[in-house]
Order: C-alpha cells, then sequence, then structure tokens
C-alpha cells in the first residue's frame, strides 16, 4: 500500500495546464445566491432614494417581519426545489393548520396546546401525503401538488363554513393556553427603536439550519443529488424517496409554524387565505439563484429574495406609490433576478 | 489453478422481463474473488439489464441470485452497496450541477466529530488523490462535472467504484467513453482490483478488451447464454468468432502483457482505498477529449 502514497505526486505531473484555477472572486461570483444580493442592494438604494420613511430605522422591524413571513416559506421551497420538485399548495397549507389548529381547540373545547399540536401533525401528514403521491402515481410535483391545492382550498372554505357557518373560525383568544401560544408565535422582541416579530427569529435560525443541512450534512448532498439527477442518484445509493417525501414534509412543518403565526397573530383565520402566496415562496427561491429544474440553488437566496419582497411590498407603500403596481413590480423583478443570476453565473464560469 | 469455493455471486437462470420484452432469460452466471468475469454481447444484448439485477436498481422476475451462496434480492441499490458491490453504470452517471467532490461520494459521504459534519477537506483530499492516480488531475474540485469531457466524467464515476467497492465491482462498459490511454489505465486497473482479491465484473462488447484481462467469458445474445467459457477454454479468435467485429489493439496488448491475464488472485475483502493505482507510464497527456 505504499507504492499508492506516493503515487499521487508522481501524476501530479500530468497537471492539465489548460484549466487555470479560477480566483477566489470568480468563485465567489458562480455562487447562485450573487444575482439577489445585487438586486437586494439595488432594491435597499432605489426605496433609500425615494421613500422617505424607508430611511426611519423604527421601520426596520415591519420591513423584516413581511420578509419573515414569506421567507420562513421561502426556505423549505427552496430546499424542495433544489431537491427537483414543486408544492403548490404550500401556500394554502399555511392557512389549512391555522384552521386545523383553530377549529379543533374550539369544537371540542380543548388546550388550543393541543390543537396546535393536532395541526402539526396534520400539516406534516399533508407532506408526506404529496411526496407519497408523487411516488405513486409518477406525476410531476406540479400536477400532483396543484390537485393538493385546490383540495385543500375546498376543505379550507368547506369545513370553516360547516362548522361556523361564516368564512372564518371563531375568536380562541379566551382559551386554556392561548397566552403562551401567543407568545411562542406571536410574540415581538424591543432592539431599541426596532420592534422585532418572533418570525424573524424564525426565519434566521431556519436558513441557517437549513443554509447548514445543505451544505455541510449528508442529506444536504442527498437533495442536491435527487435534484439534479434522481436516478442516478437512486443508482449510486441514496434514498430518493426518503429524501423527497422529507423536503415535502419540511415544507408542511413550516406551513405549520406560519399557520401558527397566523392563528395567533390575529386571533382568527380567513379560510380563503393564502391563494396565490405559493407562487411567491417558489419566486423567492427562484430570485435567490434555485434552477426550476432542480439541483442548483441557494437556501440563503431564498432569504435574500424573501428580504426583496419585504422591502418592494413596504417601500411601495412608503413611497405613495399605488400598491396596485406591486405584482407588475414583481414580475419585472423575478425576469430581471433569473437573467442576472443566468448573466453572472456564466460569466464567472468562463473565468 | 486455486480457485475459491464458494462464488461470491451467483446468478442461476435470472429472468428480467420490462412488461412483454424479456430482456433477460436463464442466464447463469458465477463471479469468485480474484477473478475477471467478462460480460460480451451485442448492444440490446441484456448487458446492462444483467448488471442492474446484481446491482439492485432492477429486481429479477426469474431464477435465484445468491450472494456467498445465500439466496438474496437486492431491495435497493443501497443494499447491494452495503454488501461490497460497486457499479459504474453506463448510463447512470453522476448528477450534473453538483461539484466533483460531492459526485465522488455522493451516498458515502464522510462525517467526523459527534455532529456528524461532512469532512468537506478530507473527501476532497481523498477525491484528488484517487483522480490523480487514474492519472486524472481536476484543478477545482469544486466545479460541476457536467462541464466536464464525457470521458473525465466516466473515470470520476470509475475511480469512484474502485475506492468503495469492497468485494466486488461492477463496470458496464467503462472504457465506451474513453481514448485509447484511459482505456488503458481502466483495464490495468481491472488488473489490480483482481490482485486485490476483488472480484470484477467488467462488462464490454469489445472481445480484445475483454481477453487483455478477463478470466472467465460470458457471452449473451438476446438475452441468453450463448458461451459460459473459463479463459483456459477460449482463444482470442474463438471469443471474436463469438462476437462481431472488433479492431486490432497490438500497441495495449503489448503495454499489458506483462499483467498476466489468466491469473487469479487470492479472494479478499479490501477497505476503501486499497486498490493500488496501476503502473502508469511517467508522463501522460492530459486527456485530448474536451467538450467544447
Ligand atoms: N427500462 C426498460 N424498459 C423496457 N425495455 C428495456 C429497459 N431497459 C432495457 N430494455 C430492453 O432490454 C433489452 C436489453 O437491454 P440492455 O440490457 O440495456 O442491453 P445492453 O446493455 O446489452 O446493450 C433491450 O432490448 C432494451 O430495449
Ligand atoms: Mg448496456
Amino acid at each position: 500500500m505504499t507504492a499508492a502514497a506516493t503515487e499521487p505526486s508522481r501524476a501530479e505531473a500530468i497537471r492539465d495546464d489548460r484549466v487555470a484555477t479560477r480566483s477566489l472572486a470568480a468563485r465567489m461570483l458562480s455562487r447562485p445566491e450573487v444575482g439577489s444580493l445585487v438586486g437586494a442592494i439595488v432594491i435597499f438604494a432605489l426605496f433609500m432614494l425615494v421613500a422617505v420613511p424607508f430611511r426611519n430605522v423604527a421601520n426596520i422591524g415591519t420591513i423584516l417581519y413581511g420578509a419573515s413571513t414569506i421567507g420562513i416559506m421561502a426556505v423549505p421551497v427552496a430546499l424542495l426545489m433544489i431537491g427537483g420538485e414543486f408544492d403548490l399548495s404550500a401556500g394554502v397549507a399555511v392557512t389549512t393548520s391555522g384552521l386545523a389548529a383553530s377549529l379543533l381547540a374550539w369544537n371540542f373545547g380543548l388546550n388550543v396546546w393541543v390543537g396546535v399540536f393536532l395541526a402539526l401533525a396534520l400539516s406534516l401528514a399533508v407532506g408526506a401525503f404529496n411526496g407519497w403521491l408523487l411516488f405513486k402515481t409518477g406525476l410531476p410535483s406540479f400536477l400532483v401538488t396543484l390537485g393538493t391545492f385546490f383540495v385543500l382550498q375546498g376543505i379550507n372554505l368547506g369545513v370553516t363554513r360547516l362548522l361556523t357557518g361564516n368564512v372564518a373560525t371563531a375568536d380562541i383568544s379566551d382559551m386554556d393556553g392561548f397566552a403562551s401560544a401567543q407568545q411562542v408565535f406571536g410574540s415581538e422582541i424591543s432592539l431599541g427603536p426596532i420592534n422585532l416579530k418572533i418570525t424573524v427569529l424564525y426565519w434566521v435560525v431556519l436558513t441557517v439550519v437549513a443554509a447548514h443541512i445543505l451544505l455541510r450534512r449528508q442529506v444536504g448532498n442527498w437533495i442536491f443529488a435527487v435534484g439534479g439527477d434522481a436516478s442516478a442518484a437512486r443508482a449510486i445509493g441514496v434514498p430518493v424517496r426518503a429524501t423527497k417525501i422529507g423536503l415535502f414534509m419540511a415544507v408542511g412543518f413550516c406551513a405549520w409554524l406560519s399557520g401558527m403565526h397566523l392563528l395567533f397573530q390575529f386571533n382568527t383565520v380567513q379560510s380563503g387565505e393564502g391563494v396565490g402566496k405559493e407562487f411567491i415562496f417558489i419566486i423567492a427561491a427562484v430570485i435567490g439563484g434555485c434552477l426550476l429544474t432542480g439541483g442548483y440553488g441557494s437556501v440563503v437566496g431564498a432569504s435574500v429574495g424573501a428580504l426583496i419582497f419585504g422591502m418592494t411590498q413596504l417601500g411601495i407603500n412608503y413611497a405613495g406609490w399605488n400598491p396596485d403596481w406591486f405584482k407588475a413590480f414583481l414580475g419585472v423583478m423575478l425576469l430581471l433576478a433569473t437573467i442576472v443570476n443566468v448573466y453572472v453565473k456564466r460569466k464567472a464560469d468562463l473565468r | 489453478m486455486s480457485v475459491a469455493a464458494t462464488p461470491i455471486l451467483e446468478l442461476e437462470d435470472i429472468g428480467k422481463s420490462y412488461g412483454n420484452v424479456h430482456a433477460l432469460r436463464g442466464c447463469s452466471l458465477r463471479v469468485r474473488q480474484g477473478e475477471v468475469t467478462c460480460v460480451l454481447g451485442d448492444n440490446g444484448a441484456g448487458k446492462s439489464t444483467l448488471i442492474k439485477i446484481v446491482s439492485g436498481l432492477h429486481d429479477h422476475t426469474d431464477g435465484v441470485m445468491k450472494v456467498d451462496g445465500e439466496p438474496c434480492r437486492f431491495g435497493s441499490p443501497r443494499e447491494a452497496q452495503a454488501t461490497g458491490i460497486a457499479t459504474v453504470y453506463q448510463d447512470l452517471a453522476l448528477a450534473p450541477l453538483m461539484s466533483v467532490w460531492r459526485n465522488f461520494f455522493l451516498g458515502n459521504e464522510i462525517r467526523r466529530g459527534p455532529l456528524r459534519v461532512l469532512d468537506i477537506d478530507r473527501m476532497k483530499q481523498i477525491c484528488h488523490d484517487e483522480l490523480a492516480k487514474m492519472g486524472i488531475v481536476i484543478p477545482d474540485l469544486d466545479r460541476p462535472v457536467g462541464g466536464l469531457s464525457g470521458g473525465q466524467r466516466q473515470c470520476i464515476a470509475i475511480a469512484r467504484a474502485i475506492y468503495f467497492g469492497a468485494r466486488v465491482i461492477i463496470l458496464d462498459e467503462p472504457t465506451a467513453a474513453l481514448g485509447v490511454k484511459q482505456s488503458g489505465v481502466v483495464l490495468k486497473y481491472i488488473v489490480k482490483a483482481r490482485d486485490a482479491g476483488l472480484g470484477v465484473i467488467f462488462i464490454t462488447h469489445n472481445p480484445h478488451h475483454a481477453y487483455l484481462v478477463g478470466n472467465h467469458f460470458v457471452v449473451l445474445k438476446l438475452g441468453r447464454v450463448v458461451l459460459d467459457a473459463h479463459r483456459d477454454e477460449l482463444s482470442l479468435e474463438q471469443l471474436t468468432a463469438e462476437m462481431a467485429g472488433g479492431q486490432e489493439l497490438q500497441e495495449l496488448s503489448h503495454e499489458l502483457s506483462g499483467a498476466d491475464p489468466g491469473k487469479v488472485a487470492a479472494p479478499a475483502a479490501v477497505e476503501h482505498g486499497q486498490v493500488e493505482a496501476p503502473d502508469l507510464p511517467p508522463v501522460m497527456e492530459a486527456e485530448e477529449e474536451r467538450t467544447a
């Protein structure tokens, strides 16, 4: 075996001198989140310039809050997209979770926390069901989750109407356990002049944990692999099914977290809420560098994408523009970010 | 010639149907440690189907597969790998957007510490060393493999199988995408793996390549075994006659003349990376083919 040790040094002689080592700058620029960072800086500068209240430090809390409600979902949606799948039911799944906790606690007179944990089980089950159906039918996740999207949307409206005769759940703020649950899911922390909603904390923690898992853990390697080439990944021994179902369940978990915030922030949940949000999560992930085809992307990028949303949403408000334009703005940003992503990446790869 | 008593892997009357396509019918095959078993056959003969059964990717529809004499069925490629069978697939290679080192260690990631975090530095080092042994140096292991040439990608897949194959290495047409020199390196590696005591299944439709390194030859035609012979019972001419066509490979034959293809090495289970690199010529040109 000693011969083996000397082998590499000898083979070094045949180093291919046509390929130069890339500079650090080029390597940084070829990272997936670059486009979103550039976008965030541009948007930030724009609103600092045109919107006076945007410069007010106290408004940072409001901007971050808006970003966090999207970011909490954009992170798992980005992981799922890197794993090669979509979840179009992610938006209404948030509502489903909030409704479930509220309706269960209310109808059975349970402690609110029991409702909260039943909702968690339900959300994880919805995620697992999406994944299971994907493998069972062999259909693309776009179709499978489009189905769940409509089913959940219908159930949200139908069950709420059936149980309450109304389009929203009853106020549960006087029930046992509400106060402590509100502390966990809807409280606010003051940092000097800035009031931070607890969702900002969840968002940051989720981003850090997800980025760590993706880049520094075995499962992260598997996520890239199942998104990049699922059959090659399976052939080399990666548990493709478990990885993908796990990713759908991660979306379920975060939908639960968002749903609980929704419930404990407003005490009631509107059953029609959440439709259209799924695209916002996907857009944040795409702005953050995730490829629609899977196998490539970044959760930090997705969070920056969410931040861009938060800034834009409030920036338009603060600038005194008509918020009707928000969606048009979004579409333009999506296109720009994607073009920048592709352009920067190509440039950096050639360096 | 001493031959290990129980074959490490044995297929008895194996059959596989894809719907109404009977890709494989009544195939028998024995793989012994320290031996190179060559499976030959034209395109569509069923070679890939055969090895996909052995590597756990497909389930056979007829017959029995035995590992160490015990009947067994692999539910997934992971189970096959757990028994020490590593495969280089013809059509399923690497995730194109993933970096070289991530692909190399995919499914076998090295983790360290109580938190089981990826040991990236060590994986990169090993990956670099193993590729260097094959005569390939990729300056930036963080590059996605999609940007490499087909030959380089094939070499990564082969280096990975050689590194992780503990008892059996299966190579499905490994030389098909390679130039003459890289093919030579692969053939030498096959010899090295055999000498380290592994069982090797070498799939090719090139009888010359097969005869340079093989101990045992199985020829498939339309999903059936039409020839199953030991090297002693067969000449290259007979083998070639069983197959169609073939090119002259005098040069390679000369290079490998000292390798004693008929040799059978003592069986062994091998730790990761214990298969030595073959003796390469001191200066080897960098690989010529490269995608533009
Ligand atoms: N997944 C599949 N579904 C249906 N038929 C297949 C599949 N894979 C292979 N076959 C058929 O099985 C036969 C043998 O294929 P294969 O094992 O790939 O041949 P070889 O590797 O010897 O070229 C071919 O006729 C091929 O069309
Ligand atoms: Mg084949």
